[in-house]
């Protein structure tokens, strides 16, 4: 019994990951070497061409360029914006349990809602942000449908999504470190920000590690909600990420050659990052 | 050390204009939900409810099958939950509690797919996956590809190897197999694992977005998350009374089980994401 219980144990889990997890990475890889009819019916075998074509797509392109300059502006943002909500939510200060409770539930809306409510709040007719910003600096911004705030409101709208997750796990970081180290960096006069930075942010990075690769994958995807409910990729292709050109490519176009090869360039990008993240934060995951 | 008032008091309302932000959205979706139309497009923008327009919930009930599209978003949820429990608490037992051949280029092929997320990066070949099976417009294809996943085994892997190895020879010594050790034994310690483990996969299974839009053309087969889309495209264009009150429909769950369970919810959220 002891010998064959184990993996009769495992046998759900690998029926689950070999069918839904490794054999449409195996399937995906052998269609994009096809060349495939809409309809599905007819595949002719060409090789790497799908690639070759999709390095030379100007659209495939700018996907990338626009993926990078979203992911890297929404990490960095996030990242930062965390760590220094942390640490004023770690102070204790009166009614820090309700503003934590309040500032968390961003947590549980969705990305796609997190759209709608962005939406809304940047309408240029009904939105309270262009209320304020017109009060303030005399501004209106066309926010959704005009360069380069399409982009713009599409970070605000994941950066307020994501936020949450990451003060979680910066305030249970902080909560490993002497209170009077953080509160002494925090407080003192001028040498506060530069102690922050140099004490207590590099106690923390393996959390920002962690942080940085858990931002990086869902910035890569669950960013297509958020911009299939505010921007749809647009205006033109400005908001068209690498996830939304594959969803437009397979799903609208019916290429399913050249979106299968878009979903093994995603693979390996993920493959990347595991091997990242394997290297460089074993040390804080203790498997084995 | 005594801090600084004046300091302090800066920190203060940084944090509260901080909350504000944070929570704006939230409470004016609520707020923007019970207002009339005319309210809504008044000009400045009503931050506090000037009415209690409840017809705006009736009209989203009306312009899309919103009972019908929660009911899918609970059942989905639920089955997934349930799934990855079972297959999480079944393989962590294994992983925790035996040697055997081949356990650590099992464990490693599980590992992998912690960077695989099936619901994206896999959307096009399971999608085709799905339709030779038959299985688009149902729940099977809408759950059972989520019913394993890395995060959950690890997760109950790394909470039963806290468990004091002296109860299970106490128990086999007692004659207990291990399924009555496994089930009479283990999981009722778990019961607080479980439940946050339960949290935190359902509000990730109720907030799937992109694999419900592919998976389902059947309007009754969508779910919340895909509604509050139909009702931003419906003939409703702009009336964003009706909108909110959809998505505040979509979000009631999670939201208030988040708020109620907030403690449990973050404990196991940050034991997850900082296994050991």
């Amino acid at each position: 019994m002891k010998k064959v219980l184990p993996y009769l144990l495992l046998i759900p889990t690998f029926i689950v990951i070999s069918l839904f997890i490794y054999w449409p990475a195996i399937y995906s890889l052998r269609l994009s070497f096809y060349r495939i009819s809409p309809l599905g019916n007819r595949m002719v075998f060409v090789g790497l061409k799908n690639f070759k074509r999709l390095f030379e797509n100007p659209e495939y392109l700018y996907s990338i360029r626009i993926t990078l300059v979203y992911v890297l502006a929404s990490l960095i943002l996030t990242i930062f914006l965390a760590f220094f909500i942390a640490l004023l939510l770690n102070m204790n200060l009166p009614g820090s349990r309700i503003y934590r409770a309040l500032i968390f539930t961003p947590y549980a809306i969705s990305p796609a809602i997190a759209g709608v409510l962005w939406s809304f709040l940047l309408n240029p007719v009904v939105g309270h942000v262009n209320y304020i910003l017109s009060k303030l600096f005399g501004l209106q911004v066309e926010w959704l449908t005009t360069k380069p705030y399409a982009l713009i409101a599409v970070i605000i709208a994941t950066v307020w999504k994501t936020l949450p997750f990451d003060i979680i796990f910066y305030l249970a970081g902080l909560q490993d470190i002497p209170q009077e180290l953080i509160e002494a960096s925090m407080v003192e006069g001028a040498s506060a920000w530069t102690r922050t930075w140099r004490i207590v942010f590099p106690l923390l990075s393996p959390i920002t590690f962690y942080l940085i690769i858990m931002n990086l994958v869902s910035f890569m995807f669950s960013s297509f909600a958020i911009i299939d409910v505010t921007t749809k990729g647009g205006p033109g292709n400005f908001t068209t990420t690498m996830i939304y050109r594959l969803y437009l490519d397979a799903f609208a176009f019916q290429k399913t050659g050249p979106a299968a090869a878009q979903s093994v360039v995603l693979f390996v990008i993920m493959a990347v990052v595991t091997v990242f993240y394997f290297k460089f934060g074993e040390r804080r995951v203790h498997y084995q | 050390m005594k801090k600084k008032r004046s300091i302090v008091v800066l920190y203060e309302i940084i944090l509260i204009a901080i909350t504000v932000i944070m929570a704006l959205p939230l409470f004016l979706a609520i707020t923007i939900s019970f207002q009339r139309p005319e309210a809504v497009f008044s000009y400045p923008p009503k931050f506090f409810p000037t009415s209690f327009h409840w017809k705006n919930y009736v009209e989203a009930f009306q312009y899309v099958p919103l009972a019908r599209l929660f009911l899918n978003s609970l059942i989905v949820a639920s089955m997934i939950t349930l799934g990855k429990l079972i297959t999480g608490t079944l393989a962590g037992f294994a992983f925790s509690h035996f040697n055997f051949k081949g356990k650590r280029i099992m464990f490693a092929l599980l590992f992998a797919t912690l960077f695989l997320p099936a619901e994206t990066v896999m959307i096009l070949p399971l999608f085709l996956i799905m339709k030779s099976f038959g299985w688009v417009n149902t729940y099977w294809a809408l759950t059972v590809p989520f019913m394993a996943s890395a995060t959950n085994t690890f997760l109950m892997r790394q909470h039963f190897l806290t468990i004091p190895r002296e109860l299970q020879d106490a128990a086999l010594i007692d004659g207990a197999s291990y399924i009555q050790y496994f089930w009479k034994i283990l999981i009722p310690l778990s019961k607080h694992m479980l439940a946050g483990a339960s949290i935190i996969n359902f509000v990730y299974a109720w907030n799937m977005y992109l694999w419900p839009l592919i998976v389902t053309m059947q309007d009754e087969m969508k779910t919340v998350q895909i509604g509050v889309k139909m009702l931003m495209q419906a003939e409703s264009a702009n009336n964003w009374g009706v909108i909110m009150a959809g998505t505040v429909v979509a979000l009631i769950p999670t939201v208030t089980m988040f708020l109620a369970l907030q403690n449990l919810f973050v404990k196991s959220l940050v034991r997850s994401g900082m296994k050991g």
